[in-house]
């Protein structure tokens, strides 16, 4: 029964209709190849980097501040330069962006589940649990996520020793990120839970005697999961662009394993002396990143849009 | 009218009271105030004594009663990081913060709200597809990016502005303003477009839809019907009737535009509360952290606060929604 319900999910969301958007519109067929490109990329970085940043034994001071090859002082096996200490900003790339999307991923999936289950019990529940939860919504919306996040990240940050802190840093920025965003799913699944918890099926459920933890992970889940899968693709770009901004402010992922925030930021101080690559290229990889998934988030939001059709 | 508004300002002390619990954990379960006060010499006797009189034995909520007393009287603590009282130090980096962001609006509205309505006027226009493209990239990059980027054109390669600080700030009583030299003008460009850029692609958005939507309805065509030039028509009808959602975004994206003045502070080290509080969260400076989160979220609260009220004296609906809502 589970399974034949979420096929059925996965049929739909699969319908022929959003195929036909996805091939007739080139910029979102671009923005898809570009991102599983850079997926693909940061995954196999270990493999396919020229060089590994963080073995000392592969470095070579006399390598630092190299310029991109084709400058006339560049050099061959590094394309795009090198930094301070001597690294390929290629491969330092390709390493920070494994970071970068897995914080973005995770923290996505933590705001994706609290909101998906808060929603459910708010617009399930209904009465004073709905009140108090859309209340405390309603509050956390009138304030930034990205201030919400620097205050988790914050107070952690006061709780926990600095070396505990450097150990933890990407599981404290999760948290914070993700605590951040957790609203807008609240809202979306509950107000669809309100429209789906008269339906008929759900009645039936219901009459047959099934506990309501039940029936709204089995039932009412697969019918809400569209729209939250959208918002979990444009929250994806706002997500890596909040932990790059973190990471720059210096209190996001400590430099010893550094995301394409903590690079820009590494970059930055050589801004002055014309050594420009060591930021820029980093700065464009998290630019063209966010912008190709804003594009997918946009095509999936027009797609699943009954009414543009 | 009076229930909605007892209820909004419940709802506002509410929040108040959560943030300053919030606060007064951080200062109480982080670290030992004793031992940030004390040498190493002191006896544990004389500890204890201090711990006393400091009313530390107290049960918690006299001390969190306590708290909020000596905030409201502005005693926030004293910072471990610069040794000086909180409430001078933010309101010494208070002007600088202000100053920026209202820079920043005015750069949003005044080049936003033009471009939305060429937008809108002319949807087709090459240069309106360029605004729209410019926006969707301007959205997409972070907002110290677009600093950096500045930086590097403006400040690296021309050498026309200045990359960090305020240039020179004259004083005022206790405020210290740069608005009045040419070298505090100069140094406040930069941060203002890398502020108020994303609000401003925001309000051209928001001015173009809603003058879009303004251009179908019948009173311009009425309007149109009765001879009236294209001139009047746009900005006397059309424009008229997009800027009250305008001027509600623009209010509630102050809040926002101080938020994120955190961010640009840092990329152009501009000594506001920003790169006070960014500074204080590096060195857990615990009592700075405080005071700013009470001070922001205080900000927010009565922003949020006018908003809602200001809605309600401007929108009569809402006024008819609300009884039969409650009931």
């Amino acid at each position: 029964m589970a399974s034949g319900s979420s096929e059925r999910a996965l049929a739909r969301a699969w319908d022929s209709d959003i195929a036909y958007s996805f091939r007739s519109s080139p910029l979102t067929m671009a923005a898809a190849a570009f991102t599983a490109l850079y997926l693909l990329g940061a995954m196999l970085a270990p493999w396919i980097a020229p060089q590994d940043p963080f073995d000392l034994k592969q470095l070579d001071l006399l390598n630092a501040f190299l310029p991109p090859v084709w400058e006339v002082e560049g050099k061959a096996g590094f394309l795009l330069g090198a930094d301070d200490q001597g690294r390929d900003v290629l491969s330092t790339i390709l390493y920070g962006s494994r970071v970068s999307l897995l914080v973005g991923f995770a923290s996505v999936v933590l705001a994706m589940l609290l909101g998906i289950g808060l929603g459910l019990i708010s617009g399930y529940a209904g009465g004073a649990v709905d009140a108090f939860i859309m209340r405390v919504a309603d509050v956390q919306l009138s304030f930034p996520a990205i201030l919400i996040a620097l205050l988790i990240d914050g107070v952690t940050r006061g709780l926990i020793s600095a070396q505990r802190h450097e150990e933890l840093a990407v599981f404290v920025l999760v948290i914070s990120i993700g605590l951040s965003f957790w609203v807008q799913y609240a809202r979306t699944v509950r107000g669809l839970v309100l429209v789906e918890k008269n339906k008929e099926y759900v009645l039936a459920a219901r009459v047959i005697g099934l506990p309501p933890a039940l029936i709204m992970l089995r039932h009412v889940l697969p019918n809400v999961l569209g729209p939250v899968l959208v918002i979990a693709t444009i929250n994806l770009g706002v997500a890596i662009i909040t932990e790059a901004t973190l990471s720059f402010l210096g209190v996001g992922v400590p430099s010893t394993q550094p995301s394409l925030g903590t690079l820009i930021r590494i970059g930055n101080d050589y801004l002055f002396s014309g050594e420009w690559w060591i930021t820029i290229f980093p700065g464009a990889a998290l630019a063209l990143l966010v912008l190709a998934v804003n594009l997918l988030g946009d095509w999936l939001r027009d797609a699943l849009n009954p009414k543009l059709h | 009218m009076i229930a909605f508004v007892l209820r909004r300002l419940l709802q506002a002390v509410a929040v108040m009271l959560v943030v300053s619990l919030i606060s007064f954990a951080l200062f109480n379960f982080v670290g030992d105030p004793i031992n940030n006060m004390v040498g190493q010499e002191t006896t544990l006797d004389e500890r204890a004594e201090l711990r006393r009189q400091l009313g530390l034995e107290d049960p918690i909520p006299l001390r969190f009663a306590r708290f909020i007393g000596n905030a409201l009287q502005g005693n926030l603590g004293v910072s471990y990081r610069m040794a000086e009282p909180v409430g001078r130090l933010i309101l010494s980096r208070l002007p600088a913060t202000l100053e920026l962001s209202l820079a920043a609006a005015v750069f949003a509205l005044l080049v936003g709200v033009p471009m939305g309505v060429y937008c809108g006027l002319y949807p087709r226009a090459p240069l309106a597809r360029l605004f729209q493209a410019v926006s969707l990239v301007g959205v997409s990059l972070p907002t110290f990016l677009i600093g950096i980027l500045l930086i590097l054109i403006f400040a690296v390669h021309l050498n026309i502005l200045p990359s960090f600080g305020r240039g020179e700030a004259v004083a005022l009583g206790w405020w210290t303003t740069g608005l009045l030299t040419a070298a505090g003008l100069k140094a406040l460009i930069l941060p203002a477009i890398t502020l108020g850029l994303f609000q401003m692609t925001l309000i051209m958005r928001l001015v173009r839809s809603e003058m879009l939507e303004v251009l179908r309805t019948d009173y311009i065509k009425f309007a149109r019907a009765r001879g009236l030039s294209n001139r009047a028509v746009h900005f006397s009808h059309a424009l008229r009737n997009t800027l009250v959602p305008v001027i509600t975004i623009t209010g509630l994206q102050l809040g926002a535009i101080i938020a994120f003045a955190v961010i640009t502070e840092t990329v152009f080290q501009w000594p506001g509360m920003g790169l006070l509080f960014i500074q204080s969260v590096q060195f857990a400076d615990v009592p700075v952290m405080a005071s700013y989160l009470i001070l922001i979220a205080l900000l927010f609260v009565i922003i949020n606060l006018v908003v809602d009220l200001l809605y309600y004296a401007v929108d009569p609906r809402l006024r008819l929604d609300r009884p039969g809502k409650a009931a």
